[in-house]
């Protein structure tokens, strides 16, 4: 048989081979030990030593180029075998990933540790005090008597006679003044109680205390550092703000601070009641009263305090119209605060 | 405080807007609350008389009325009012006019009649929100003139919500005071004459508690006629001061108060036997008090008396028996300062708040009770009749108020505000406020005005100063401060921590009263006695939470009524607990585990979140403090939780909380279809916490050892390991529990575990026959103590 015959012959058979199994038969049946191709090999011994060279060639190349149609085959055997694996192996990226849930914080929290970062980088540090206060530090000395006015402004829930829970945090003030020497920066988040139900109160809500009690500590320092914090608060470094002389028995001066309506941008709504004003929080310069009755010299020291309801700053902050979904905890809404 | 702005404006009239004028009176801390106009819009409404009153001809109601409306002829109108009369001026809706609330005046019929106009109640005008019959105005009234301009309707109310500081602006007078200071006007209202006594007749009064009431005027008046009728002028500033008409006496002693901040009584002067005493009660004195409420009286209530029993609570409410009525002829009027301290807190105590009480508590000035005294008494002879005796005053001057001289140094106010303030500045603003001042070297001497009951510290007039200047008039602070960093304890877990763990895991936070319901709390802590508010809101949020189970609780149940059905939840807040003298108030962590495992998907098998997953998540947050040893988890029974499912949790062998399934005879009672999981632990046993402190990592091969055991069931795993460290070399790294197994093959009565053991040598490597060693003892010791066998 000739040799050109004999290649396009293992040509074809590796072409038809349809996998490496059968590519190996052939691969066998042709350059294996006893393949038709090493059998012609075999049979140059028969030749003249001048013809062997020449034939030796000839079978060589043969050789040679049947083992390329053998590795190229190989190839694309292999390869379809890997892309037939591949593609068993798809899987639908687009089900959904496997997930236990995702939690939350309650938007109050979230927003009482947005007041406290603000506070802390100036130096500010939390303090907490009990809910079930005495008179003596929710009233007396904060300079709030028994017999005073604005004691009829605290709808006070009582224990017993002195027993009872506290109307705001600002007897935290009272505990770390009697406890801490001045230098004090402290901010005081916590839950307050009065005794108020309706559409606008809930019984118990949240307030953030400060104090800032120091040598030089003065009405101007309070305004531009309230004024900060709500433009950083608020993230708008335009927000208009203003104080608005009012009272509260431990703090003089004191003041309402107002903000430019953040739903309105002060053109008047609904939620400033068109006034374009929307009232944030309370605060003033320490009462001398105050420091008598937490033994700090009012002539050494001066101070200033503020406090700031947490719901109308997430209410404001957040849109929730509602102040009373706070206290329902539906799930639901819980979930837009992920 | 409710006043008409056209009452302000006679006493100070700047020349300001409306809108400029309230925005003045908030920034000057006299907070404007509402505007409201003092009646609706209308037009095309005028002065008509009744000129004669025929009955409707198919009607019995309603009346055929012709009525003089000015030049043009007179107008029939039909009208259904029972009061309408002839000679009656009354407000006319012309033909076209628009009335409140988009109803135009047109030529109808009204049962065959044609009415060419309408005539008008108060409630048709805006004026009020209730009315009986037409309004009627004053007999002087000009015909054909619009009612707006006769009644001064282009006008409104404003109401301010005062500082209880401000107790001086109780009035029109008052506030009159303060807009004359912002705008540097002075008053236009002079302070009315006296008047001249006509009678001689006098009531003795004595002043028997002269520390509460050092100041004390009367006056007879005799010949009144209590059923004359107001003047539509003055009822209408009553009105707009949201004060209701109640007779021309009542009527002055409230105008009179409105108007300076006077609180008047008038008494029934035929019901007096005897001199009037100022005392103070005896204990339990009866008084039957103007609104029908009896009252037995504290000893340290002043009141006001005759020599046979107390006639009023002095300065807060007067008494029905010698209350004016419409039979009264004769009374006695009363103006009189009575201190705050003897007011204060007093009303509140019964459950009352007048007007007066609202007043006396802040302070009402010793100069007001002579000139109020003439003023009502001047109105009442106008509008009542009668005739007047002399004032008969009675005052112990030495317990009025002092009148404090306060210093005020240009230092403090430096320090105070951070700006400083000089004359001529300092002494112009105080003295527009009505102070007196007089200078000295870096330093004013200051006497405030009687009315002004809150001033007297140097701070109080430093307020007065800013307020005046104005709060956003001041420059710019640059805020200057030393630096000082806040401790930052690395150690210590912070709440944000534990709560940032715990929303990682996939839980909610959520918010509950502190507040529960008594019964859903001894379901969840039976046998703990919480703390009882003495004045709840509710009777399911009257007693102090002792843990936090219920709020949890309700929250799911909250949930669950919604559709929502996989729940965890978390909160971290106090617990109350009685621990007399005092109250055990202790930060705690609970959380609840309800429903699915997994929000419904595809690539996990789903099942029902249980003890584990709770616990799973505890020992998490255990790991944040940096060691778990101190941990255990022992079993216990808690009333609440599942007497099979519960564990309680020790930190250095102290209890600090517990986890469980909620008890199934409260899943049944709380008509729950699906499993709960609670647990709590004090939030300290969390906090508390561990630096890292490095160890050595062997650099030697690690040799591990499974062994599977079968045990008794009631063997827990614990007592498993515990058995195995005490049997182990220090070299035993650690010990995994992989398996547990019961059923085909196992004797009942007992379990597999099947644990894996990993030993680990610092300095060398271990040999096969040292492990057997070990393991022989170990499960040597397991055998002996637990009555374990290898599988």
């Amino acid at each position: 048989m000739q040799l050109d015959a004999l290649i396009s012959e293992a040509q074809q058979a590796i072409r038809n081979a349809t996998d490496l199994l059968v590519l190996d038969q052939v691969r066998v049946n042709y350059l294996g030990k006893k393949g038709s191709l090493t059998a012609r090999l075999k049979t140059l011994g028969q030749l003249s030593p001048e013809e062997r060279p020449r034939a030796g060639d000839v079978i060589n190349r043969a050789k040679e180029l049947i083992q390329a149609a053998l590795d190229l085959r190989k190839q694309q055997l292999e390869q379809a075998t890997l892309d037939q694996k591949l593609a068993s192996e798809t899987i639908d990226i687009t089900l959904p990933g496997r997930s236990l849930g995702v939690g939350g914080l309650h938007p109050v929290t979230r927003v009482m540790q947005r007041i406290e970062d603000l506070f802390t980088q100036l130096g500010f540090a939390s303090a907490e005090g009990p809910e079930i206060e005495d008179e003596f530090h929710n009233f007396e000395a904060l300079n709030i008597p028994a017999t005073h006015p604005a004691r009829a402004m605290h709808d006070t829930f009582y224990v017993s006679d002195n027993i009872l829970l506290r109307t705001h945090t600002s007897p935290v003030q009272i505990r770390v003044m009697r406890e801490r020497e001045p230098p004090l920066r402290i901010i005081a988040p916590g839950r307050v109680y009065r005794c108020d139900s309706d559409v606008t109160h809930t019984p118990m809500f949240h307030q953030v205390e400060g104090l800032m009690v120091d040598t030089q500590v003065s009405f101007i320092d309070l305004q531009a550092i309230l004024s900060q914090f709500l433009q950083r608060f608020f993230e708008r470094d335009d927000l208009q703000i203003r104080l608005r002389p009012s009272y509260f028995p431990f703090t003089e001066p004191s003041a309402e601070v107002d903000i430019q309506c953040v739903m309105c941008s002060g053109r008047g709504c609904r939620v400033c009641k068109q006034t374009g004003w929307l009232e944030v929080l309370g605060c003033g310069m320490v009462h001398p009263n105050v420091f008598k009755h937490v033994g700090i010299d009012s002539e050494r020291y001066t101070g200033f305090a503020f406090g700031m309801g947490v719901e109308r700053l997430a209410m404001l902050r957040y849109g929730v119209n509602d102040l009373r979904i706070f206290y329902e905890n539906d799930i639901r809404f819980l979930q837009q605060f992920i | 405080m409710k006043f008409s702005e056209q009452w302000l404006r006679e006493w100070v009239n700047p020349p300001i807007t409306t809108a400029e004028l309230t925005a003045q009176l908030t920034m000057a801390g006299l907070e404007v609350d509402a505007i409201e106009p003092v009646a609706g819009e209308f037009t095309s409404v005028v002065v008509g008389e009744v000129l004669a009153v025929e009955p409707h001809p198919d009607a019995d109601k309603l009346r055929v009325c012709r009525v003089n409306v000015g030049p043009a002829a007179p107008l029939l109108i039909v009208c259904g009012a029972s009061n309408v009369a002839v000679g009656a001026k009354v407000p006319v809706a012309l033909l076209g006019a628009q009335l409140p609330g988009g109803l135009q005046i047109k030529k109808s019929q009204l049962r065959g009649v044609e009415s060419q106009g309408m005539l008008c109640s108060a409630k048709e005008l805006g004026m009020a929100e209730q009315s009986e019959g037409l309004l009627l105005l004053s007999p002087d009234a000009r015909v054909g003139v619009d009612v707006r301009s006769v009644l001064g309707l282009d006008d409104v109310s404003i109401t301010l919500g005062l500082t209880p500081n401000r107790g001086d602006c109780l009035s029109v007078q008052g506030v009159a005071r303060e807009v004359a200071a912002q705008n540097h006007l002075a008053l236009t209202v002079a302070p009315s004459s006296a008047v001249t006594a006509t009678l001689t007749s006098v009531q003795r009064v004595q002043l028997l508690a002269p520390k509460a009431c050092p100041l004390y005027c009367g006056r007879i008046i005799q010949g009144v006629d209590p059923t004359r009728v107001t003047p539509l002028w003055m009822q209408e500033r009553l009105r707009r001061s949201g004060v209701r008409s109640l007779g021309p006496i009542v009527d002055v002693t409230n105008f009179v108060m409105l108007e300076l901040g006077q609180p008047l009584h008038a008494f029934d002067l035929h019901k007096l036997s005897g001199a009037i005493h100022i005392r103070y009660a005896t204990a339990n004195e009866p008084l039957l008090l103007l609104h029908g409420e009896r009252v037995a009286l504290g000893a340290d209530t002043l009141v006001i008396a005759d020599e046979r029993q107390a006639l009023a609570m002095a300065g807060i409410m007067g008494g029905s028996d010698s209350a004016v009525s419409a039979a009264t002829r004769a009374i006695f009027l009363e103006s009189a300062f009575f201190a705050p301290s003897a007011i204060a807190g007093k009303a509140r105590r019964y459950g009352l708040h007048t007007d007066s009480s609202h007043r006396f508590e802040r302070g009402v000035s010793p100069e007001l009770v002579r000139p109020a005294m003439e003023r009502a008494t001047q109105l009442l002879l106008m509008l009542a009749g009668g005739e007047a005796g002399p004032i008969v005053e009675v005052s112990e001057p030495l317990y009025l108020p002092p009148q404090p001289t306060i210093r005020l140094r240009a230092s403090r106010i430096q320090r105070v505000v951070g700006v400083a303030m000089q004359d001529p500045q300092v002494s112009a603003m105080l003295s527009r406020l009505g102070m007196s001042v007089s200078r000295q070297a870096g330093e004013w001497q200051v006497i405030p005005p009687a009315y002004r009951f809150d001033i007297a510290l140097e701070e109080d007039l430093i307020e007065e100063l800013v307020r005046v200047y104005g709060y956003n008039r001041l420059p710019k602070s640059d805020l200057k401060s030393s630096l000082q960093s806040a401790p930052l304890p690395e150690a210590r877990t912070g709440p944000r921590q534990i709560r940032q763990r715990l929303v990682s895991l996939g839980y909610h936070e959520v918010i509950t009263y502190s507040f529960v319901a008594p019964k859903l709390q001894s379901l969840l802590d039976p046998g703990q006695a919480p703390v009882a508010l003495a004045n709840p809101i509710a009777a399911d949020m009257s007693v102090m939470r002792t843990n936090l189970w219920p709020g949890l609780v309700q929250t799911l149940l909250y949930n669950l009524n919604r559709q929502q059905d996989r729940l965890m939840l978390f909160e971290l807040g106090l617990r109350y607990l009685p621990q007399p003298p005092d109250f055990n108030q202790v930060m705690m962590l609970s959380g609840l585990l309800s429903g699915p495992a997994a929000p419904t998907q595809w690539a996990i098998p789903p099942r029902e979140l249980d003890y584990f997953d709770a616990k799973g998540h505890l020992e998490n947050l255990m790991q944040l403090s940096g060691n778990m040893s101190p941990y255990r988890f022992e079993a216990a029974q808690h009333p609440a939780l599942h007497p099979g499912k519960c564990a309680r949790i020790l930190r250095n062998n102290q209890p600090v909380g517990w986890l469980g399934g909620l008890h199934p005879q409260s899943v049944k009672t709380l008509d729950l279809r699906q499993e709960v999981v609670l647990f709590e632990i004090e939030f300290e046993a969390l906090a508390a916490g561990y630096l890292p402190s490095y160890h050595e990592i062997s650099r030697f091969p690690a040799i591990r050892r499974d062994i599977a055991l079968i045990v008794d069931r009631q063997i827990s795993a614990q007592r498993l390991r515990d058995c195995i460290q005490q049997a182990a070399p220090e070299y035993l790294e650690k010990v995994e529990l992989f398996d547990v197994y019961t059923g085909e093959g196992i004797d009942s009565g007992r379990k597999s575990v099947a644990l894996g053991l990993t030993l680990q040598d610092l300095s060398r490597t271990l040999t096969d026959s040292e492990v057997e060693d070990v393991m022989q003892r170990i499960v040597g010791r397991l055998q002996a103590e637990l009555g374990a066998s290898l599988r």
